[in-house]
């Protein structure tokens, strides 16, 4: 073997291993990330953490009970905005519009998409907060809301456009009409991946913050219905970490564990619905 | 599905009325949208009257005097950006090539779904890791390591604070290697089969029928990736906000603490008093939509022209 | 399936709505100076009035006047009074004028981290000035070790930390530094955010607090009880008498034993650098803003209740979290201002 190829077949298994190194430790930052959570936060995460209100500042103790149901009411409210939309409108792309008007739809969920998430809390304000002169859980949901559309909308699309042609000819020549077809066979032949997507994307509105800071606001207590404003755990774990508290870091460990661990437990459930259901092939 | 009958005969006539209410819904989207940008641009009109252009060279943020100018927000945002870059793209390029070339299948979908899921981890966590894990160490770590000697170089000058400009893009890089690893993927991926072997069979190395051949066929995908990552890391909010310092300044210094467009509006927003002080955060607002606008525009072109170029050659 | 899944969600929202309706939620929103004692309050006045919850969030002083005026909250708390043209802009936006109910006295310390300084330092008002210009650079310089003898100060470069955010804090601190400095007025200025020549900034009294904290060598300026709370050192800072005088109760009542005499009707006044042997230069009020037109009955009553309780037992709260009690003659004409809320 000459010295040249010697030196090539070095330089490839080097690069090659480099190579390795980099996933490697792209992947170990999840774990290093998630082991810090548990580390920080995992002494935290107790009784009274799920069931107590915040204690007035200095005071050790209490929990975060207020702001996991804010944020449950917030992700609740937030689907039933954008979900809805997202899926009639992804049923009129796949179903009825013709190619010029579908193409104008996606693009404006593809640019909504894109919009970072504190020009739509900016949105929300101008549209939720300023009319209604109130800080409230609905203008969370509003702007949760909007960020849940484009990916709801572009999943519901692509799922039913991938039912094989075969199921529809079948329905129709059946004598079933167009929307009797929808919804027997075409939606629940896709709707694993539908749901699969509303979960992503449920997963990712429930850990943005941003757009909450000057909609959803925050609060030490309860928040009584929906026009008030809402502590939430985002919110809750930026607010703390910024603070000298050391019982407040604690806290926000701990918030940040919860937080993480349900995001992950969704993905990963999101995941598995889409893997183990029926693949459904492209026409 | 359950639903009396009168229902369902309604129904099998009501197609018209299907296709006007999901039309209803998917037109939302697009008036939703509509009042989006027309609300940033309305409610921005203060501070272009005012300033116009100057808004852009301006560096001075003064509240008091109520003279607004961008300068340090977008340097700011470009600068963690750059060095988020300069960290996740070798990275993840790197860790794309092993996931797409060398893994087999079952270990590259595995390594795949854990990155995945790294890319679900929000933002304030990142923050909150930041604040208590990168700051120190960059405190007492990074700087002296990179100071001592290179410390005459104007990007290394000065003294530590913990955050600033490179402990953000630290932050910023971890939190874009996923989309960067996802997408190079998949684009690697779909390069055809014969590339590659033709290039063995003309006796390259591995490394050499990757890195000359596959990766050049890619090129303009990944360079996509590369896009949609910066795009992602221009509209970072709260872990940048976390972790920058909070100073409307420009410096040289990668130690320094700056500012960036998305966390002063995160900071300053629900306090600007007076109608320019707010208009000037919500023209902010719109200078870091349109940036990510357009960049996310030209991932996708990118992204699209490569994956048809690898089905093309392939039929 | 689906249908039990909608009527589940529909149960839900009204469950949330009718419990909704016991309690009256006031939001309030302001200063992050007086917040470890409003946050007591508040808790406090809940327990005793089950029915009541003022929800405070300490966002700074700069957020509570915007959002007051605004009308997104029912009261805004700032350190900072309202100007002439916020009050205006207040008056225009919501047709009533706005009224300022003072509640504690503070001190904003100057707090810092050098290693191997534990004593307190103490500060000349050309010393904070300078630093805060950026014309200080080392914590070694004459101007600081001059007034510091004995005391081994590093040659290390000053780290200054101020607020990100619109705070009445750094009204009181800059109303001081351009009262003691010509330069600082005429560069810099006062008011609740200001185009600070150098230094880091933190969101809130606390996010100053936890950069101090955190950062070896710098120096920042907070509230108190923030820097008690947190066990950071603190230094005293030398008054127009000539005395280097450590904030504390006593201290910071002297500061407004004077003003308390001659209170304006409207309650904004400034005690920085007030005249006494014994008093903190850099002292303040801190306010509650009060729309003096409230159309909820309900509400009404709540915020006025509230600011009896406040001037009555609330006032024995304060001194425990280091705030010093209202002057009695000030609280004695804010009982009779009250009813100026209607």
């Amino acid at each position: 073997m000459s010295v040249r190829l010697r030196w090539r077949k070095f330089v490839s298994n080097f690069m090659l291993t480099m190579t390795g190194v980099c996933a490697v430790v792209s992947v170990a930052a999840l774990f290093f990330i998630l082991g810090y959570l548990v580390y920080n936060g995992g002494t935290s995460v107790n009784w009274a953490f799920f069931t107590q209100l915040p204690k007035p500042v200095g005071e050790t103790g209490g929990g975060m009970a207020n702001a996991i149901v804010g944020s449950a009411k917030l992700l609740l409210a937030a689907s039933l905005f954008g979900v809805p939309i997202g899926f009639f409108g992804g049923i009129y792309l796949a179903e009825f519009s013709g190619a010029k008007v579908a193409g104008v739809v996606r693009y404006a969920a593809d640019l909504l998409n894109g919009v970072p998430s504190i020009v739509i809390g900016i949105f929300a304000y101008s549209m939720v907060v300023l009319p209604f002169k109130h800080f409230s859980t609905l203008a969370g949901s509003f702007a949760l809301g909007l960020m849940m559309i484009p990916i709801t909308l572009r999943s519901t699309e692509e799922f039913l456009n991938g039912v094989p042609r075969t199921l529809r000819e079948g329905a129709m020549a059946l004598g079933a009409s167009k929307w009797k077809t929808i919804t027997t066979v075409i939606v629940p032949a896709a709707y694993r991946g539908i749901l699969t997507a509303i979960l992503l994307a449920l997963a990712r509105v429930a850990g943005e913050a941003a757009p909450l800071l000057f909609t959803a606001f925050g609060n030490r207590f309860w928040s009584p219905g929906w026009g008030q404003p809402t502590a939430s755990l985002p919110e809750m774990i930026f607010r703390y970490a910024g603070s000298p508290y050391e019982d407040w870091h604690r806290e926000a460990w701990a918030a940040g564990l919860v937080l993480l661990g349900f995001i992950l437990i969704i993905n990963i459930l999101a995941r598995t619905i889409l893997s183990r259901g029926i693949a459904v092939p492209r026409s | 599905m359950a639903g009396s009958r009168s229902f369902l005969s309604r129904l099998r006539d009501g197609d018209e009325i299907a296709r006007l209410v999901t039309f209803l819904f998917a037109a939302s989207v697009v008036l939703i949208t509509v009042l989006l940008v027309y609300e940033l641009w309305i409610d921005s009109a203060l501070p272009r009257q005012k300033f116009g252009l100057h808004f852009f060279v301006t560096t001075v943020w003064d509240p008091v005097l109520d003279q607004y100018g961008a300068l340090p927000f977008v340097y700011g945002t470009l600068v963690t950006s750059a060095v988020a870059l300069l960290i996740a793209v070798p990275l993840g390029i790197g860790a794309s090539i092993f996931l797409a070339e060398l893994a087999p299948a079952r270990i590259s979908d595995t390594l795949q779904f854990f990155i995945d899921l790294l890319a679900a981890v929000p933002s304030v966590i990142y923050g909150l890791l930041g604040i208590f894990i990168v700051v120190p160490i960059m405190r007492e770590v990074i700087y002296p390591v990179l100071n001592k000697p290179l410390g005459f170089l104007p990007i290394f000058k000065g003294p530590s604070y913990g955050v600033g400009f490179l402990t953000a893009g630290i932050v910023l890089a971890i939190m874009v290697i996923p989309y960067i690893i996802s997408v190079s993927r998949e684009v690697l991926l779909s390069v055809p089969r014969d590339q590659r072997e033709a290039a063995l069979a003309l006796g390259s190395t591995r490394w050499e029928s990757t890195w000359k051949v596959v990766v050049p066929f890619a090129k303009t995908g990944i360079m996509g990736s590369v896009f949609l990552a910066l795009a992602r890391a221009l509209g970072e909010t709260m872990a940048v906000t976390m972790v920058i310092g909070n100073t409307p300044q420009i410096a040289a210094s990668l130690f320094a603490p700056g500012y960036s467009i998305a966390a002063v509006i995160a900071n300053e927003f629900t306090e600007a008093t007076g109608d320019l002080y707010l208009q000037s955060l919500i023209e902010l607002g719109l200078v870091l939509f349109l940036l990510t606008f357009v960049l996310n525009g030209m991932a996708r072109l990118l992204i699209i022209v490569t994956t048809q170029k690898g089905s093309k050659v392939t039929n | 399936m689906r249908r039990t899944g909608l009527l589940v969600v529909a149960a839900l929202a009204l469950g949330a709505m009718v419990w909704a309706q016991d309690t009256l939620l006031i939001n309030g929103a302001g200063a992050t100076f007086p917040y470890p004692i409003y946050s007591k309050w508040f808790d406090v006045y809940h327990q005793k009035n089950a029915k009541l919850q003022f929800n405070y969030q300490s966002v700074g002083s700069g957020a509570g006047i915007k959002q007051v005026t605004e009308g997104t909250v029912d009261f805004g708390a700032t350190d900072g009074p309202m100007n002439e043209e916020q009050s205006k802009a207040f008056q225009d936006k919501r047709g009533s004028g706005i009224l300022h109910f003072p509640t504690v006295l503070g001190g904003v310390v100057p707090t810092y981290n050098v290693p191997g300084v534990s004593a307190a330092l103490n500060f000349t008002p050309e010393a904070l000035a300078g630093i805060y210009l950026g014309k200080i650079t080392k914590w070694n310089d004459p101007a600081i070790a001059g007034a510091n003898q004995g005391v081994n100060l590093p040659a290390q470069d000053i780290v200054v930390v101020h607020r990100s955010d619109g705070s009445g804090t750094t009204y009181c601190w800059t109303d001081y530094l351009s009262k003691i400095s010509e330069e600082w007025k005429s560069k810099v200025n006062k008011s609740t955010s200001v185009n600070w020549p150098v230094g880091l900034g933190g969101k809130g009294n606390e996010g100053v607090t936890g950069l101090v904290k955190q950062t070896p060598n710098s120096i920042g300026y907070v509230e108190l009880i923030y820097a008690v709370q947190n066990n950071i050192p603190y230094g005293a800072v030398k008054n127009s008498s000539g005395n280097f005088v450590k904030a504390d109760l006593a201290s910071v009542s002297a500061a407004a034993a004077g003003a308390a005499k001659d209170m304006p009707d409207d309650f904004r006044v400034s005690i920085t650098n007030a005249p006494g042997k014994t008093a903190y230069p850099i002292a303040t009020f801190t306010w509650l803003l009060v729309p003096s037109k409230i159309q909820d009955g309900a509400k009404r009553d709540a915020i006025k209740g509230f600011l009896k309780w406040m001037l009555a037992d609330g006032q024995g709260y304060a001194e425990a979290l280091s705030y010093a009690k209202l002057p009695k003659e000030v609280i004695e004409k804010e009982k009779k201002a009250i009813d100026k809320v209607q």
